[in-house]
């Protein structure tokens, strides 16, 4: 199996395309709250989608993207793709 | 129903906040310097007025910084400055009640050039999804409207220079349609490659090293203009609601006109003089009632004689004092006339006004241009006129607040 994506990865990945909002702590235990919640509105998670495909070298799908509510939902999409890919 | 100024929100080279810039614009303070923003060695011009002071990351929150461009930066905190100004919580208005009108000259260029490096050098994935707004012209008005939640009439004008006068114009409408509080008024700022070179198409740059000999209207040496950053962003409120709420005014938006020259090569004169005109049939003045002028002062002879042209034959030979203090910030396009709006307001309210600064004025033009000290005055009354590239004039009448 290759690299795993972790939500550290995906806090990276969110400072450096999207910024992080003052209200929120990132470092905190985020894995489960919602993205409008921190603070990332839908052209965010773009952006956030669209760095971890070529940083990563995987497409993920528009849909699924978008149905991924949550910091832990995104790592688990990432690492379904991932895996997807090292079969 | 009058429209009058209660906030000022200014962002110049010559100074962030109101207080500061109008110091400094006083004092006679040039900003115009070498560009330090990116190496200007290769362009034949290098000159700019540069804001240097500003650090994104004390005014600006995290998520704002990787979608706007600089200039967008520069006014959203312009914004800030003017609703504290004026002592106003856009929050506190009903819903739809206030809303936000500015122009701009050329959208977001820098943004708009890491966005177009990207693609080019590394392909479409590399591409910010903010780039999808992030270099439009309306860009500025959107995150306004979007961090203060202002709902009412928005909008974006753009007609180079003129169109920080024309936005102002369409806020007083939408305040006489209606609407309580408008801000208006316009922020520049592409100092960049790209912006540069745009800019560079027009003809109109100095391509002078010398801070104090670049930029010079109405001198015999004029040879075009140095370019800036900045603007500002004025509360425009009914007179009415103002009052309730005791807010301190500033002055009227008493007259506003805006006309287009004809076509290059049509036999017929330039249309400024009517803008003037136009301006002053609109606040029921008549041209003895203004007391300073502040110049569009494009530093190229054929568009100085045009511009002094129109002054003399509205209020004669000598027969206003006229002035320019743009040439200590450079010209920041849609940027320009609403810091000349400020600093007109300013004048009126202090009985000062500030001078134009290199300039030694030709005697060809028959203008009485403020240089030096800031004069003492005490006018009633100003006029601020603005021309866009392309044959955009416009001209606005600000009155100074009834005594009583």
């Amino acid at each position: 199996m290759s690299a795993k994506f972790t939500i550290d990865d995906l806090k990276r990945i969110l400072r450096e395309g999207a910024g992080t909002d003052e209200t929120v702590d990132l470092d905190g235990d985020i894995a489960g709250s919602d993205f409008e919640e921190l603070g990332y509105e839908s052209l965010a998670l773009l952006e956030t989608g669209s760095r971890i495909e070529r940083e990563y070298g995987i497409s993920l799908d528009e849909d699924a993207l978008a149905d991924a509510r949550t910091p832990a939902a995104l790592v688990d999409l990432v690492n379904s793709h991932l895996a997807a890919r090292a079969v | 129903m009058s429209v009058v100024v209660t906030g000022l929100g200014v962002a110049a080279p010559t100074g962030l906040g109101v207080d500061a810039y109008w110091a400094n614009t006083l004092a006679g303070v040039g900003a115009l310097d070498r560009i330090s923003r990116f190496d200007p060695s290769g362009y034949p011009a290098r000159l700019a007025g540069e804001i240097r002071d500003f650090v994104d990351e004390d005014h600006l929150p995290g998520r704002l910084l990787p979608q706007t461009d600089r200039m967008t930066r520069l006014a959203l905190v312009a914004a800030d400055w003017a609703f504290a100004d004026a002592e106003l919580t856009p929050s506190d208005l009903p819903d739809y009640d206030i809303g936000v009108i500015t122009a701009s000259h050329s959208g977001g260029f820098e943004f708009g050039q890491n966005e177009l490096r990207a693609l080019w050098s590394k392909g479409g994935q590399y591409v910010s999804a903010y780039q999808s707004f992030a270099w439009f012209y309306a860009v500025n008005s959107g995150q306004i409207s979007i961090r203060n939640g202002l709902r009412g009439p928005s909008s974006v004008v753009v007609s180079d220079q003129a169109g920080g006068l024309d936005a102002v114009a369409q806020a007083r409408r939408q305040i006489r349609n209606g609407t309580s509080v408008v801000l208006a008024g316009a922020v520049d700022a592409s100092i960049c490659p790209w912006g540069w070179v745009a800019q560079l198409t027009s003809g109109r740059l100095s391509e002078h090293d010398d801070p104090r000999r670049a930029y010079l209207p109405f001198d015999e040496d004029a040879a075009g203009h140095v370019p800036g950053e900045g603007g500002a962003l004025l509360v425009l409120e009914d007179g009415a609601h103002a009052a309730a709420r005791g807010a301190r005014v500033y002055g009227e938006i008493a007259g506003h006109a805006s006309t287009m020259d004809p076509a290059p090569g049509r036999d017929r004169a330039p249309t400024l003089q009517k803008a003037i005109q136009r301006a002053l049939a609109d606040a029921g003045a008549v041209a003895d009632e203004i007391g300073v002028v502040f110049a569009d002062a494009a530093a190229v002879p054929e568009l100085d004689r045009a511009e002094a042209e129109a002054i003399t034959k509205v209020f004669g030979p000598r027969g206003v004092p006229v002035t320019a203090p743009k040439t200590g910030t450079g010209r920041l396009y849609s940027g320009a006339a609403p810091l000349d709006l400020a600093a007109a307001l300013l004048s009126l309210r202090e009985g000062l006004i500030p001078p134009t600064v290199n300039t030694r004025p030709s005697e060809r033009y028959e203008l009485d241009l403020v240089t030096g000290e800031p004069r003492r005055a005490h006018p009633r009354a100003a006029l601020v006129v603005a021309r866009g590239h392309g044959g955009f004039n416009s001209a606005v009448v600000l009155r100074a607040p009834d005594p009583s």
